[in-house]
């Protein structure tokens, strides 16, 4: 236990130092200006990355599946069709676009309906297992990436640039006032997650040892199919979808702490994304000179790594 | 007391449990014998809340036990299934703990280390409790896991299949161990048994399940005879006496 602990400290601490680089790292122009500037930017980092390895780990734990992310129920498809939708109706200028506040809740209302929809549908778990669900999220997803893709095409090409800085993931335009919106999302989840960890644990030991252990397990699959949601639902309408993210930094977790502890999981996962993010973006900005987009960077590492597992799990298996 | 009262489950329009009454006498062992597909694991599963029944319900001590809390429950009566395959890796020692959660909700106090401490002793995993469960044979891992139910320290204990790959030596070592629960700390067992000479050695009664109906529900010495077998298995089936025990000597028979 005390291994695990001094591992946290070594994430943290690498983690604060990447923050206090990407914060003070040759900073220009008035101070004044840049630095709140950059904090925001921080701050979004910080969220998305808590936000999406909390929904990954707690999602492979009910899929007792580690290569894979929520995103395979199509949350992000569905920000896609919103977003895409909105410009493509109501064009660039509209009320959805320009109010932030507007275009953030809508896309979260959507993605969530989404969910909740889909597990209303087609999850009951005394049924038919969770996996039935997991498919035809993944269809209904490329169904809806399908439905994006035509409308792209035949949307006006003016506007389907401007559509696509919200496609990509981007940490460079997040307004403080979402910020603190998603933080208190954030929060809120926090307090609603907290009470499930230990649950959590138990469920990693499958269905039937958890229910032996007196843990409501189909309720908890639920509830941690919204709970995930909701999770990737704010990440997604703050900065935009981040697929890999996920699926790298709970892997790494798992295999550089030896629990299986969700708390001490999350919060190790926690680091690591912040790692990458901010760490990836200070590549991007100070190596890079902005030649690449710290989306590119992310999936292009996590699918070399997805490759990899992919690899490994079938040798084990095989 | 477990009662199960007229329990029916279908697998699509194919019955697999009908209409199953038994009575679980307390402080005894009682094996689930009878061909695969009978339904014994179903009913097994069913009684222990796994899965949900069609119609029919099981009494707990008079109380349905679909309507009792999920955690008191998981202190009365334990089950463990077929197949134990992990995502995730844990030791002997973590596995066991386990057993504690319907009373600690995972915070081990001193009483909790100290049942722990028994369960693992009772199943002779001392010296390889801080093991990786990877890390043993199937032997090993079968008697980490049973340990573990016993740390749930229930009323009742429900094993579906026990013996599934294991040795005869390991086989009668997991089977000594339950007449011991059963002879001195006074638990019930309830356990689906493929072996039929087992079954007759160890159990106090046996319940026979075919094509998803009792056939047979009795003491062993009832059970264990050619005519009783015959209409369970549909085999001739010599039963022959050996030091006090009956053997069934059914490797050469017609089927």
């Amino acid at each position: 236990m005390r291994k695990n602990s001094t591992k946290i400290i070594i994430l943290a601490v690498i983690a604060l130092i990447f923050i206090l680089l990407f914060a003070f790292y040759n900073i220009k122009g008035g101070f004044g200006y840049a630095f709140p500037r950059r904090l925001i930017r921080i701050g979004a980092m910080v969220i998305t990355g808590i936000a999406i390895s909390y929904a990954t780990i707690i999602f492979q734990t009910i899929t007792h599946n580690r290569i894979l992310t929520p995103s395979i129920m199509g949350i992000d498809s569905m920000y896609e069709v919103v977003q895409t939708v909105i410009y493509f109706v109501l064009g660039s200028a509209s009320i959805f676009v320009v109010n932030l506040y507007l275009n953030f809740g809508t896309a979260i209302i959507a993605m969530l309906l989404f969910a909740l929809i889909l597990y209303r549908f087609l999850f009951r778990a005394d049924k038919h297992p969770i996996y039935l669900l997991l498919l035809a999220g993944m269809i209904i997803g490329t169904l809806l990436g399908s439905f994006v893709s035509f409308l792209q095409v035949v949307i006006d090409p003016v506007e389907y640039l401007s559509l696509q800085s919200r496609l990509f993931a981007s940490f460079n335009n997040v307004k403080a006032e979402l910020l603190y919106i998603s933080m208190v999302i954030l929060g809120a989840a926090f307090i609603y997650g907290k009470r499930m960890m230990r649950d959590l644990d138990v469920m990693s030991l499958g269905r039937d040892s958890a229910i032996n252990l007196g843990v409501n397990y189909d309720k908890m699959v639920l509830k941690v199919l919204i709970l995930a949601s909701i999770l990737m639902a704010t990440s997604t309408a703050l900065v935009g979808p981040v697929t890999f993210l996920g699926l790298i930094v709970s892997n790494l977790a798992y295999q550089f702490i030896n629990t299986y502890r969700h708390s001490v999981l999350i919060v190790a996962s926690s680091l690591i994304s912040i790692i990458a993010l901010v760490g990836g973006q200070f590549l991007v900005l100070h190596v890079f000179h902005l030649n690449t987009t710290i989306s590119v960077l992310i999936n292009f590492i996590g699918g070399i790594y997805f490759i990899c597992l992919l690899l490994k799990e079938s040798r084990a298996a095989g | 007391m477990i009662e199960i009262k007229s329990l029916t489950k279908h697998f699509g329009k194919k019955p697999v449990v009908e209409d199953v009454t038994v009575t679980i006498q307390p402080k005894a062992i009682t094996s689930f014998i009878g061909p695969n597909g009978a339904g014994k694991s179903t009913l097994l599963s069913m009684v222990s809340r796994l899965l949900d029944s069609d119609t029919g319900e099981v009494l707990l001590d008079k109380s349905n036990v679909k309507k009792m809390k999920s955690d008191e429950f998981a202190k009365r009566v334990a089950i463990l299934k077929q197949s134990n395959h992990l995502n995730v890796r844990l030791t002997v020692r973590e596995l066991v703990s386990f057993g504690r959660y319907p009373y600690s909700k995972g915070r081990l106090n001193s009483d909790d280390e100290k049942i722990i401490d028994q369960a693992i002793e009772y199943m002779n995993l001392t010296n390889i409790q801080h093991k990786y469960l990877d890390e043993l044979s199937g032997g090993q891992k079968q008697r980490a896991f049973i340990s573990m139910v016993i740390a749930q320290d229930t009323e009742y204990i429900l094993l579906d299949e026990p013996l599934n790959n294991l040795d005869m030596k390991h086989s009668v070592q997991i089977m000594k161990i339950l007449r011991k629960l059963v002879d001195e700390l006074g638990k019930t067992v309830v356990i689906v048994l493929h072996d039929i000479n087992f079954a007759s050695v160890y159990s106090d009664r046996i319940v026979a399940l075919k094509n998803g109906r009792v056939v047979k529900d009795g003491p062993t010495n009832e059970i264990i005879n050619s005519a009783a077998l015959r209409e369970v298995y549909d085999m001739d089936i010599p039963v022959q006496e050996q030091d006090g025990c009956r053997i069934c000597v059914y490797f050469n028979s017609h089927a």
